[in-house]
């Protein structure tokens, strides 16, 4: 079985800052992470090859020359190679670009049965990748994967609802894009990390690698563009009442006549 | 002299920082408080490959450097001293010696399965009567046939009884003395090798410290290491290598005691401001922080010197002695620091310096560093 898993290099949410004027993501300084979904999806994937040891997996990405680090990091928890796409001529691409890029280098892979997304990037939430990529390549998907598995070639999964979820069952060539929750990451192996930097299993692939016109590509290839990136006010900071359920209801009475919100007439 | 990691060592740092802080601290009171050896982190450790990591590719490791190794067991003795001490008897006592004296069978035969982690590793040389003075061995080993008897008792065995391989050393010849000693590997399904005591400590309680008893044990003459009257050369080679493990333990203990106070001092407030505020308090860390760095290029000092083929036995027994004596010292101020709240075990801090104090005995006391310095500089 080959395997083809789309991972995107982020910045870590948890450490990041905003700028308070320009509204912006301050990323100076912030530790790079593969994106969580992403780290799911992989995993799924090397689960596939904990069972099945002759499964191939390719880790691929597009991102600036600084993106390799998550390909190594996908190399080191076992996938077999990675692909960095990185060209200036990508750079600014919004989720339109970028899936017809994906999905062109994805063609000149050309051998895959699966391929694993993760739902979004934690940096842009759009969740649009994965199903775009879909598309583009004409062959089902089922999103929001958050059980996976895999019998004589049969593929059976649980796609996660707000209240539920549904069984989805398919054949390959499937897309499938994963939630966090569909498993445990494994940390990356100290051999293969060793391996990873030693042996030359990355490659690089530019514009000209890929068969595709510059207009679908990039800043020009993309029909949406940010106008503005603003921090949400903050709404007025929460207060939690202590006390027995009486004490807390009278606290909270009197808080509430205090404020004119509630009156005696 | 420069010691900026590479990016290899840099990732396997960011690992065993992240595996530590997941793995290894949220358990690490429970397995002080049940004296309790933590398989389940050995079993993660042996899936993340980190038993291995310096042993070569070839025979199954992960082919990393002495100082990939060290911040391994650095790391995870920030959070864990019983945890940094259970890689480091394994990687220094029980994979190192070998790889260097093994012949190829042994190692295909015992190195792969330590280094996979299928096995653990143990090193079986103090005894009841021969502790620093390691020459008075007084297990015998005796050829008969294609076997040695085996017959003896050690103890204070760091992995015993939870090891597969243990390398253990026993007089073949008592008329040569040191040269009389012999090394060979063990199983621990030989016949006539048991398990005795099983010490109760007060440091690093999780870590398996037992004793080991061969009664007419049998070892097929093929498990000797190395040549026979080569048993004390290989124990000594061998703990010289050891001993930038537990020097790596011991600094990773100080650094752990050192994050956990800066922390404390900046929340903690008496007289209304944080007593990190107060200049006797600030006098106290800065001298901690400086001796834990000293520590710090002294361990990298000899993992490099050893990594690089370099003479490193002078270099680990001071990295040894300065990192064990630091831990030692942080350790006890860090409980001072953190007043009646360090006292108690609400708080990681009299774990830590109960840790500490092993760091200036085993693989040779801070005495015996002492010793091999001076010999080194005064031969």
């Amino acid at each position: 079985m080959k395997i083809i898993v789309c991972i995107k290099q982020v910045p870590d949410t948890n450490e990041v800052k905003i700028d308070p004027v320009k509204g912006t993501l301050l990323r100076e300084g912030v530790p790079s992470i593969l994106n969580p979904d992403d780290k799911a999806a992989l995993e799924e994937a090397l689960r596939v090859k904990d069972e099945h040891p002759e499964t191939h997996i390719t880790v691929l990405t597009m991102g600036p020359p600084q993106a390799e680090e998550v390909l190594i990091e996908g190399v080191a928890m076992g996938a077999d190679t990675g692909i960095l796409l990185s060209d200036r001529a990508f750079a600014g691409a919004d989720t339109w670009a970028t899936s017809n890029t994906l999905a062109k280098a994805i063609e000149k892979i050309g051998d895959y049965d699966i391929i694993f997304c993760g739902r979004q990037a934690i940096d842009g939430d759009t969740a649009q990748v994965g199903p775009q990529i879909g598309e583009r390549l004409g062959i089902p998907q089922v999103s929001y994967v958050e059980k996976f598995y895999l019998k004589d070639g049969n593929i059976r999964v649980h796609r996660a609802l707000e209240d539920g979820y549904e069984i989805i069952e398919g054949k390959p060539p499937i897309l499938l894009t994963t939630i966090k929750e569909l498993n445990k990451p494994r940390y990356p192996s100290i051999p293969g990390i060793m391996k990873a930097y030693r042996e030359d299993l990355i490659k690089v692939w530019t514009y000209g690698d890929l068969d595709i016109p510059s207009t679908d590509i990039g800043l020009d290839g993309s029909p949406t563009q940010v106008k503005r990136s603003f921090t949400p006010e903050q709404k007025g900071k929460g207060e939690i009442l202590d006390g027995s359920t009486d004490e807390k209801v009278q606290q909270l009475m009197k808080k509430l006549q205090e404020n004119n919100l509630l009156r005696r007439d | 002299m420069n010691f900026n990691l590479t990016k290899e060592q840099q990732m396997i740092q960011k690992t065993v920082i992240r595996f530590t802080k997941n793995e290894v601290e949220p358990i690490a009171a429970e397995v002080d408080e049940n004296q309790r050896f933590p398989t389940e982190t050995v079993e993660k450790m042996q899936r993340c490959g980190m038993m291995g990591i310096a042993v070569p590719r070839e025979y199954g490791g992960a082919g990393a450097d002495e100082l990939a190794y060290v911040l391994a067991v650095e790391e995870l003795s920030k959070s864990c001293a019983t945890t940094g001490v259970i890689l480091s008897a394994h990687s220094s006592l029980g994979c190192w010696p070998i790889q260097q004296f093994g012949t190829e069978g042994q190692k295909k035969k015992y190195l792969k399965p330590l280094a996979s982690g299928e096995k653990l590793g143990a090193f079986g040389l103090t005894e009841p009567n021969a502790g620093t003075d390691a020459a008075g061995q007084q297990t015998v080993a005796v050829p008969e046939g294609d076997h040695y008897r085996i017959n003896g008792t050690k103890i204070f065995i760091t992995n015993g009884g939870e090891a597969g391989i243990y390398i253990i050393f026993a007089m073949t010849d008592a008329s040569k003395g040191l040269k009389g000693i012999s090394a060979f590997i063990v199983e621990s399904d030989t016949p006539g090798f048991s398990i005795g005591k099983k010490e109760k400590k007060l440091g690093i309680r999780g870590s398996a410290t037992t004793e080991l008893v061969f009664k007419n044990m049998m070892v097929p003459k093929e498990n000797l290491l190395g040549k026979e009257g080569q048993g004390f050369k290989i124990a000594m080679q061998t703990l010289d290598g050891g001993r930038i493990g537990i020097a790596a333990q011991a600094l990773g203990i100080a650094e752990g005691a050192m994050e956990k106070s800066i922390r404390y001092v900046k929340e903690r407030e008496q007289f209304n401001r944080p007593i990190g505020k107060f200049q006797g308090l600030q006098f106290m860390m800065a001298d901690m922080e400086t001796k834990i760095q000293a520590s710090k290029l002294l361990v990298y000092q000899a993992a490099a010197a050893k990594s690089e083929g370099k003479p490193y036995g002078k270099l680990a027994a001071m990295a040894k002695l300065f990192a064990s004596e630091t831990a030692m010292e942080v350790t006890t101020k860090a409980v001072q620091l953190h007043g009646g709240y360090g006292y108690t075990s609400d708080y990681p801090i009299e774990r830590m310096m109960r840790d500490a104090k092993i760091t200036e005995i085993y693989e040779g006391t801070s005495e015996v560093q002492k010793m091999v310095v001076a010999a080194d500089i005064l031969r």
